[in-house]
């Protein structure tokens, strides 16, 4: 995974409540298997119309939003499904960070296994930056990981909360798997210990 | 005297390898796994050169692209879902994982095979790269769904990294009334407490309602622990969880059956064990109830009527209103005077031997209304044939419904099995988001029971006028 760093981007204001994972990613573009090339297809169905043309006012279509890296969006964002090709589409569209006032558990977990930052924010500095969001002078925001503060084009920052070990993860770019395998002697241990005890399982 | 734990606790307890800090490794007891979230994991094995840590527990099934038409082994019809059929075919046989196939008569949904298999057991952890893996907690097992990567990191490691969450306790006390069902507990639940109102949690279902249940009833409710926000629900076992259990394929046997049936029952939340959150909910209280929007928390009694945005506060106004002109309806209207074009009754809610027998129950010499396109999707082969045993299958057929193969078919609507642009549906299954049932379709969330009353009068009915 590469490793996350401080970076200046376009945040797009999404404040609908319960954004789901049908919306993120429509169904039909989950047969795939790869991880790659699902940022076409990301809210397909919010993005373009019946005819496969694009909904020039669908947020994410419009300048200068169509290059957006943050999405500031509603409470509940991710709700749903547990398919990780909602962080994918998201991660090949461009997007590295999203940030709401809650997230649904599976796809917070998602979005840092595939090196996209998910800041949860109380409403009124939720709803600050999605006041500059929706403002285009000023919806260029700074996210520093480091120090955990979001930088406002006003030279303001906003203090952010991220568990210690995801934000280890995300800024070393490591691979979840590599590291839990360093450990393999406990796993080991544990899973003889746990037959011993629970040999039907 | 040691702590008083919760259920959940005492799972967590028991296969915590290591925490350090908020970060914990846990022990996973099975790992279930389908075509559409596994193949990037199995590709990244490849590539990494690793190998699946535990063969003979994980268990590989087609469901969600699969065709329910009869003659879906030469006629799959869906050519891009068949590339991930093949792809699973080919991993199970590389990585030796158990597996049922599209022509295995025990293939169905994933969560209606774990049970019904005997692979889903008490007190174990359950994980699969799909939500409704809550369906298992049914059984006291503490089971959600997984991302991609983390399917990866099971079928390498055999275990997760977690952070524990917090305990909610779910009481629903009383019983019952006539034509209320699991369905409607788990809506009414979800629709009292929101989408997010177990975000962080998970949830433990208990009172006398809830003990109630049969197994397929509790599998209902824990089903939808998701959409109420939690990623896992939990019922402690009890003799109907060990009776349904005896006989399973995969349930231990002999002095094995013994030893995990004296470990069984100690698998219950300690008197005074502390919950974070707490709701109750009434038993007579909760009626047959209907979903009107695009959010499961959208849940009102089928005697209501259509709410208008103004009924909300805050960001749900915004939300309503795109929801009523996502589904084509005015606020006033009652719920009863909403005419469906489809039924869908099937998934991994709705789709075991009890639901069927339920919608025997109530179409049983009736038709379904003309014009009406209603479906029954068994939940698995077993299913399948279980209802055709029992003349369910003849019943429901001579209605005018039809009867198809195994898989989630129109749940989400990977495969062909969809709804027209604004064609609205009284659906079992579990979500009514936009597009879920097919770009532009309209779903209502319902119970078995309910879904069939729909498909006779073709219109939202309640089931206790019929």
């Amino acid at each position: 995974m590469e490793k996350f760093v401080k970076f200046q981007g376009i945040a797009a204001p999404m404040p609908l409540i319960n954004i789901d994972t049908d919306m993120l990613i429509p169904k039909q573009f989950l047969k795939t298997i790869e991880r790659t090339g699902l940022g076409k297809n990301l809210f397909y169905e919010m993005r373009y119309d019946k005819s496969g043309n694009i909904i020039q006012d669908f947020i994410l279509n419009s300048e200068p939003y169509n290059s957006a890296s943050i999405i500031v969006g509603g409470a509940n964002f991710g709700c749903g499904s547990s398919r990780e090709h909602a962080p994918w589409a998201l991660k090949d569209f461009g997007i590295k960070c999203v940030i709401s006032t809650s997230f649904a558990d599976i796809f917070f977990n998602n979005c840092f296994k595939n090196g996209i930052l998910a800041i949860i924010l109380s409403d009124k500095d939720r709803d600050t930056l999605m006041e500059d969001a929706q403002n285009k002078e000023k919806s260029v925001l700074t996210i520093d990981l480091e120090n955990q503060k979001i930088l406002r084009s006003n030279g303001v920052s906003i203090q952010f909360e991220v568990d210690g070990f995801k934000k280890y993860c995300l800024l070393n770019g490591l691979d979840d798997i590599g590291l839990t395998l360093k450990n393999f002697e406990k796993i080991s241990e544990f899973e003889k210990k746990y037959t011993d005890k629970f040999s039907w399982s | 005297m040691s702590k008083s734990k919760t259920l959940y606790d005492k799972i967590w307890d028991n296969h915590l390898i290591y925490s350090n800090d908020d970060t914990s490794l846990i022990y996973i007891d099975r790992h279930l796994v389908h075509e559409v979230t596994s193949p990037q994991a199995f590709e990244g094995l490849r590539t990494a050169g690793r190998r699946v840590h535990s063969p003979q527990k994980t268990i590989a099934v087609p469901d969600h692209n699969v065709a329910t038409t009869l003659d879906r082994l030469t006629n799959f019809g869906n050519e891009e879902g068949r590339k991930q059929l093949d792809t699973l075919d080919k991993n199970a046989k590389e990585f030796g994982v158990h597996y049922y196939p599209v022509n295995d008569i025990r293939q169905g949904i994933v969560h209606i095979i774990g049970p019904e298999q005997g692979w889903t057991l008490p007190g174990m952890t359950i994980v699969c790269g799909d939500s409704h893996t809550a369906t298992h907690g049914a059984f006291g097992a503490l089971a959600h769904g997984i991302g991609t990567s983390e399917v990866e990191h099971v079928l390498a490691t055999q275990t997760l990294i977690q952070q524990k969450s917090k305990n909610m306790k779910v009481e629903v006390y009383g019983t019952l009334g006539k034509g209320v069902t699991a369905k409607d507990i788990t809506l009414s639940i979800i629709g009292k407490t929101g989408t997010a109102g177990g975000t962080g949690h998970v949830i433990e279902y208990c009172g006398s309602a809830i003990r109630d249940l049969s197994m397929e009833g509790r599998m209902t409710v824990c089903n939808m622990a998701i959409e109420g926000g939690a990623r896992a629900g939990l019922i402690a076992p009890d003799e109907k969880t060990i009776s349904y259990l005896r006989d399973k394929p995969n349930a231990p046997k002999g002095k094995e059956w013994d030893k995990a049936l004296e470990f069984w029952k100690t698998l219950f939340s300690d008197k005074n064990a502390k919950f974070d959150k707490e709701v109750s909910l009434n038993a007579a209280d909760i009626a047959p109830v209907v979903t009107w929007g695009t959010s499961p928390e959208d849940v009102l009694a089928i005697t209501e009527k259509v709410p208008s945005p103004s009924n909300f506060e805050g960001s749900k106004i915004d939300a309503a209103k795109r929801s009523l002109d996502y589904m084509g309806l005015k606020p006033g209207v009652r719920l009863q005077d909403i005419n469906v074009d489809a039924v869908f009754i099937g998934s991994c809610t709705n789709g075991r031997i009890e639901d069927l027998r339920e919608v025997e129950r109530i179409v049983r010499g009736k038709k379904v209304k003309s014009g009406v396109r209603a479906m029954v999707v068994p939940g698995s082969g077993l299913v399948k044939k279980q209802a055709e045993e029992e003349g369910i299958a003849n019943v429901l057929m001579e209605a005018g419904f039809d009867w198809r193969m195994p898989g989630c078919s129109m749940c989400l609507a990977m495969n062909a099995d969809q709804l027209l642009p604004e064609e609205r549906c009284a659906a079992t299954s579990n979500r009514n988001f936009e597009g879920r049932q097919g770009r532009g379709g309209r779903t209502h969330l319902m119970s078995p029971a309910m879904a069939a009353a729909a498909a006779i009068t073709g219109r939202l009915t309640d089931v206790r006028d019929l």
